[in-house]
């Protein structure tokens, strides 16, 4: 089963690196093999939305939804159940200051 | 018989209508051709049968087939007509009843989708009975757990006990859910009645369930101790005209004594194991009342230190108001009142009506009429259920009356 965690901080709060770095979190789950891929993002600031209305691409600066948090960071899960999506998720530093969302895939 | 189907196919909706057609089938035979020897193992073979070969029919429900017969031990399979010769034995069905109690009780489901899940899967109560339960319209409740029952599937919320690590946590979980049900139905917080017995007897039945289940769980044994001694006070709580009689009250004799004994014996039981946990306290609370002769035998004291250890565990202001009547008991209204006032500076119960009410019955014991009579119209302007209202309105009227100057 497939899951897609967001990790959603607030780019205010000023977090130390020891603190926010998830380096030794994807080493470890990568060596356990339920962590496909991620990235931290850049922030919100550099930020672009797209839409196409009546044919014409609209473009704006910043992030799609003006919120206190922002998605800073994701990675793809591929766990057992969603209880073990839960127990890798909690184990993310952004969970400790921000807020993570687990999404499971759209698969059929 | 619905949890081994849902284990089986991993289809809840399917497990549910397989059970039911079950039933159908049971209703149109059993008449012509006799009841059979096992009938529960007749009906979960005949709704398995049913499942099967429903999966059969969906080729894309191909892989669900397989994982179905592969959780199916083989010597089981019969002939297809429905004719079942074996059940799971009586430990595969525990299982699969408790795996359903933690998959309906799991924390990513939100606490109402909870609540109506396992009155749907476990009690087997319709959608039309939950919503009535618990007050909402059908559709609303139908979506609710079309809404949940998605959420299982697609986030892959585990069937399963949760492995140690959790268990704890998680067992957690279930009492809560058992304990909101049968306090729904013990304080209904809406409708024109106080009480609602049929969710409390649903809850006192699952929890026994979940005792049976779990017998080394003595959080188990106490929430059930807990339900039965408060249950076992029903007749007396409410009087002909459907009003709130008080614990001091309350006709003792109106009390269910079987009840109260089979409380009493569960926590003994369950304190016995020495791991306290909340509900053995609360339980511990309710058996100091349900064992007083009279309200003037109530040993106050004693319930008050237990609200004392109840406090740290269950950090709620509930549970400091409930200290607050203990210690007025033991202590004096004043001492009470001393916590109470505390309480209500603190702004943790700001809008709940017992904060006043609670205040109000200080006041009027030490005898402060006017005072006591605008707690009790606050109150009153914060309490939802008539039968609630009633009793503050009698109250304030007597020390309406109280608090007028002799008449010359």
């Amino acid at each position: 089963m497939r899951y897609m965690i967001l990790v959603c901080v607030d780019e205010s709060v000023e977090v130390s690196p020891e603190e926010s770095l998830p380096t030794a979190w994807v080493q470890e789950m990568d060596g356990r093999g339920v962590r496909k891929l991620g990235s931290r993002l850049r922030p919100v600031s550099d930020a672009t939305t797209v839409q196409v209305r009546d044919g014409e691409v609209l473009l704006s600066d910043g992030p799609f939804a003006e919120t206190k948090e922002q998605i800073g960071g994701f990675d793809l899960l591929e766990c057992e159940d969603l209880d073990e999506a839960i127990e890798v998720a909690s184990k993310h530093p952004g969970a400790k200051f921000g807020t993570i969302e687990v999404r499971p895939l759209w698969e059929d | 018989m619905v949890a081994t189907l849902i284990r089986m196919t991993g289809d809840w909706d399917l497990a549910e209508e397989c059970g039911q057609d079950a039933f159908a089938v049971a209703l149109e035979r059993w008449p012509r051709d006799g009841v059979p020897r096992r009938p529960g193992a007749w009906l979960t073979t005949t709704a398995r049968n049913r499942a099967l070969d429903r999966l059969r029919r969906g080729a894309t429900e191909a892989a669900k087939l397989r994982e179905g017969a592969a959780l199916w031990p083989r010597h089981e399979a019969d002939d297809g007509d429905g004719e079942g010769h074996a059940d799971g034995d009586d430990g595969t069905v525990r299982d699969d009843r408790l795996r359903l109690i933690f998959t309906c009780c799991h924390p990513a489901l939100p606490l109402e989708a909870r609540v109506a899940l396992t009155l749907r899967t476990l009690a087997g109560l319709t959608t039309a009975e939950i919503a009535r339960a618990l007050l909402v319209s059908e559709p609303t409740m139908a979506k609710r757990l079309v809404r949940a029952k998605g959420k299982i599937r697609n986030a892959a919320i585990p069937y399963r006990v949760p492995p140690a690590h959790l268990l704890a946590e998680r067992t957690g979980g279930v009492l809560a859910v058992l304990y909101l049900l049968f306090n729904e139905g013990y304080a209904a917080t809406g409708g024109a009645d106080l009480m609602r017995h049929d969710l409390c007897a649903e809850a006192i039945r699952l929890a026994r369930a979940l005792v049976s289940l779990m017998p080394d769980e003595p959080e188990a044994l106490g929430l059930l101790a807990l339900m039965l001694l408060q249950h076992a006070r029903r007749a007396a709580r409410v009087d002909d005209a459907g009003d709130v009689v008080t614990l001091e009250d309350q006709d003792r004799a109106l009390w269910d004594a079987t009840e109260i004994d089979e409380g009493l014996g569960l926590l003994d039981t369950a304190l016995g194991q020495d791991r306290a946990g909340s509900y053995q306290l609360q339980a511990s609370i309710a058996a100091c009342h349900a064992s007083a002769a009279s309200a003037a035998d109530t040993d106050w004291a004693r319930i008050a230190q237990l609200y004392g250890r109840l406090a740290p565990l269950v950090p709620s202001a509930v549970v400091e108001l409930n200290r607050a009547v203990a210690v007025a008991m033991a202590d004096g209204p004043a001492a009470g009142l001393k916590l109470v006032q505390a309480l209500e500076a603190s702004g943790a119960l700001a809008g709940y009506h017992l904060l006043p009410a609670t205040r109000a019955d200080l006041l009027r014991r030490l005898e402060r009429h006017a005072e006591a009579a605008a707690g009790y119209r606050e109150a009153l302007e914060l309490a939802s259920t008539k039968a609630e209202r009633r009793y503050l309105t009698r109250r304030l009227a007597e020390v309406t009356e109280q608090g007028r100057p002799p008449s010359p």
